[in-house]
């Protein structure tokens, strides 16, 4: 089924989740914060470059290993594996198809090492679902560039490194005026304006970036001018595959503990698992989490095949962002009143799941895309 | 048949909709912030009543029926859900003290409970025993004319800051027959409390456990008769489950009227998200199946009132449909609200949250289907359930 490479990594990934993320998911949740050795070990074992060519000191290996690497990781910690999605891909992602050989050597090489978080700001305060409604600008001025607006919701937006930043630089051509950046958050005018407070997912920070004339050499610009919606529009492929990944290693986590305590605790003199209403929502859980897996690698295997796979992509994200949410609600119901505390880590699993039907596209949007295809198929 | 409400009830629903849109909702994001229990509130809410609504009025209560309970609760839990929550637990335990209460007990308790100068709290879940309530473990001794109680209770929403607990404990033999209720000052020796837990939800209510070491309880503070307990925890909680669906309805509520507004302000792809008819029968479902779930609940409030031989399965049916309306509706909201939902600054997580465990507690939505079942299983039962 998996070669050996793919096995390796996955491994590798599952050690890493099991020893330091899932132990300390708890305690990064209190912090609001990764700490630096996450981070490094995740760099260690090459999770911060998953699918970069060795050309480019990545690990080289294909989706489908990124997407089990991805489930592993989410089933220790949640929010480490949304900075880890979005890092990879789009962010290196991006690089790595669109970037200039001298932006590779630059910025990709380091960032497949793990040296720097990387983030990904496409979103703004009044384009969210539309991404084509920018208003973020980049005019030519200065050393190349002058940028102006605002970003909202960005991963990993307090502690990257750099950022890949659309602009638009042709308000006349809705589509085809908005051009990539990459942006390093040193950059005088790159301004943290805010941390959001979340339901869930809240070592992994969220912030709003203000930009205030910022001034960006020519080589900041990523591919040509005028083809950010495309790279923004492409990359979401691969990032679809990851937040579906996400979702299944999520729902894993909270479906293993779920069965772990049915098999352990009892009321009315047996354990949970052998009331049929408990054992059979678990059953059905299971269920909707092989089928969403399936789905996901399916989706991988395409990528890797180098075949079209956006409707692939779309469905396994929606699917598998949806089951999280149900087999995660599944499983604090399971644990009755202890599925809702603290002490307890499913209710903390379903709030960071919770985002994955929302970030990336929401669901809404996901169907609009596959809806596409209905009509072409027809 | 009649749906509208009557010019009373209209002025009791007016009366908490003005308390929750005052007292309540400007608080309610800062409350589950910081984890603050609303004292001075819920106080202020018992002086318009709303800490006894259905005690006797002989008992300093304002003596409404069920239906008027629900509907002051629903527009209190659009508000704050948690303190409304907590507030439909303390009046439980006001109805429990001023209806089983001996005179010696009542004289002291009642009044300050049915105004909400004490406040109580309603302790029947273990740590070994939730869903299962009747096998639980506390014990109360009896030596001359007093009890000893000795166990632990579990989740006790309200414990550490309130003033009366109701405690179900073991009597006699093993079965539900061999427990008793007591009034229990809270500050008696030999009672102590655990940490507070930390919740998904309900945060500016504080649920700690609760153990009791032979604390002294005098025989005048059982609440009716020895073996009577967990009857009166059952009926207590056919109320309860009313008042929880109640909560849940006003949430999803809360979150309807925000969303309805929001899909018609917020613009995408050049419209306002209302154009979209995916958006349209999502919110088309959201009411619908909101108002049938609010009906529900009113329904089984009446079996309630009219003392139908039927009203605990009714009060089951509609505490689970109720708390899974709510918590969908909840949820659907956040969703619709996009990222926005999903974060502190917007109320849609919150109610989300909150409502949550209300398909959990006062009996978990299984434990309704169990309740459910059993009656609709009876021959010729749906005869009558219907
Ligand atoms: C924790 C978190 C992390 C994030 N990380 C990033 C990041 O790193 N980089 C980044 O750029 N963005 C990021 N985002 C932003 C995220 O991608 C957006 O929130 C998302 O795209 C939705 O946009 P919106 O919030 O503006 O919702 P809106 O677009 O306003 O959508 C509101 C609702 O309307 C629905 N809707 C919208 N249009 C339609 C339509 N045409 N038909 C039917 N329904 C529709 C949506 O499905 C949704 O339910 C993040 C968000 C969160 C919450
Ligand atoms: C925030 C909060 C506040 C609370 N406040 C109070 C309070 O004030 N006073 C109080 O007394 N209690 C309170 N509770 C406790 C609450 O009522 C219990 O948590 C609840 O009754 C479930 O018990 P449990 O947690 O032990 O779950 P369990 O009984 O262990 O149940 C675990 C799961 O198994 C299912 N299950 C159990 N038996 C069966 C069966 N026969 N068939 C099918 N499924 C079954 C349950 O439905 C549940 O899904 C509170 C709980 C919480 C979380």
């Amino acid at each position: 089924m998996f070669s050996d490479e793919q096995l390796m990594i996955e491994e590798a990934a599952r050690r890493f989740s099991r020893d330091v993320l899932a132990p300390g998911a708890a305690a990064r949740e209190r912090a609001a914060a990764i700490e630096p050795a996450v981070i490094e070990g995740l760099a260690q074992i090459g999770l911060l470059g998953v699918t970069v060519s060795p050309e480019y000191d990545g690990v080289g290996a294909d989706y489908v290993s990124y997407a089990l690497a991805l489930m592993a990781i989410a089933e220790g910690d949640g929010a480490v594996s949304t900075m880890v999605s979005v890092h990879n891909a789009p962010f290196c992602a991006i690089l790595e198809r669109y970037g200039s050989e001298e932006q590779k050597q630059r910025v990709l090489r380091p960032a497949a090492r793990g040296e720097f978080i990387g983030a990904f700001a496409l979103t703004e305060s009044h384009a969210g679902s539309d991404a084509s409604a920018l208003r973020t600008r980049a005019r030519r001025g200065g050393k190349g560039w002058i940028v102006d607006g605002s970003k909202q919701f960005i991963t990993s937006g307090r502690i990257c490194g750099q950022v890949v930043v659309f602009a638009v630089t042709d308000p006349t051509n809705p589509k085809r005026g908005i051009s990539a950046f990459l942006v390093p958050s040193d950059t005088p005018g790159f301004n943290v304006a805010k941390l959001e407070h979340k339901t869930g997912q809240k070592a992994s920070d969220t912030a709003s970036l203000s930009f205030d004339a910022m001034e960006l050499p020519n080589e900041a610009l990523i591919g040509a001018e005028g083809e950010g919606y495309r790279i923004a529009l492409s990359s979401l492929e691969a990032g679809r595959i990851g937040i579906a990944a996400q979702s299944v290693g999520m729902a894993q986590s909270a479906l293993d503990y779920a069965i772990r305590y049915a098999t352990e605790r009892q009321s009315f003199g047996k354990r949970l698992l052998d009331h049929q209403a408990v054992s059979f929502r678990l059953v059905d859980a299971k269920t909707r989490v092989e089928a969403a897996r399936q789905l996901v690698l399916s989706a991988a295997r395409l990528k890797d095949a180098g075949q079209p796979c956006l409707e692939q992509a779309c469905m396994a994200k929606l699917f598998a962002s949806e089951t999280a949410e149900a087999v995660c609600s599944a499983a604090i119901q399971t644990l009755g009143g202890y599925g809702y505390v603290e002490d307890y880590p499913v209710e903390r699993i379903w709030r960071d799941a919770r985002v994955c039907q929302i970030y990336e596209g929401t669901s809404d949007i996901q169907k609009i895309i596959i809806g596409r295809s209905l009509a072409a198929a027809a | 048949m009649d749906f509208a409400l009557t010019d009373d009830q209209r002025a009791f629903q007016d009366a908490a909709r003005s308390f929750a849109r005052g007292e309540l909702a400007p608080h309610a994001a800062h409350w589950d912030e910081a984890s603050e229990f609303p004292i001075d509130t819920i106080r202020r809410a018992g002086d318009i009543g709303f800490c006894g609504i259905y005690t006797p009025e002989s008992a300093g209560g304002l003596g409404l029926n069920r239906v008027e309970a629900s509907i002051i609760l629903e527009e209190l839990a659009a508000g704050c859900t948690s303190t409304a929550a907590y507030i439909s637990i303390h009046n439980m335990v006001s109805w429990i003290v001023a209806n089983w209460g001996q005179p010696a007990v009542t004289e002291v308790w009642a009044q300050a409970l049915a105004s909400g100068q004490k406040l109580g709290s309603y302790c029947l879940t273990e740590p070994g025993a939730g869903s299962d309530a009747a096998s639980l473990k506390t014990r109360a001794e009896k030596r001359g004319e007093r009890y000893y109680l000795s166990g632990s209770k579990m989740f006790i929403s309200g414990a550490g800051a309130t003033d009366l607990l109701v405690v179900m404990a073991r009597t006699g033999d093993n079965s539900a027959k061999g427990i008793s209720a007591f009034a229990v000052p809270a500050d008696a020796p030999g009672i102590q409390y655990g940490k507070l837990e930390h919740k998904m939800g309900w945060n500016c209510q504080p649920t700690r456990m609760i153990t009791f070491d032979a604390v002294e309880v005098p025989e005048v503070n059982r609440l009716g008769a020895e073996g009577e307990g967990f009857r009166i925890a059952m009926k207590a909680l056919d109320g309860g489950r009313i008042n929880i669906a109640a909560c849940s309805i006003g949430t999803a509520q809360a979150a309807l009227d925000r969303t309805a507004a929001y899909l018609n302000t917020r613009k995408q792809f050049g419209q306002e998200l209302a154009q979209f008819q995916a958006l349209q029968f999502r919110i088309a479902d959201m009411l619908t199946e909101l108002v049938a779930a609010r009906q529900m609940v009113r329904l089984a409030a009446w079996k309630l009132d009219t003392q139908s031989p039927d009203a605990t399965t009714y009060c089951a049916m509609a505490k689970r449909y109720a708390t899974d309306v709510g918590f969908e509706v909840c949820n659907q909201a956040l969703q619709l609200h996009g990222g926005y939902g999903y974060i502190r600054e917007y109320p849609l997580e919150r109610h989300v949250r909150d409502s949550r465990v209300h398909q959990i507690l006062e009996g978990t939505n299984e434990i309704m289907r169990v309740i459910v079942a059993r009656a609709a299983l009876k021959e010729g039962a749906t005869e009558d359930l219907r």
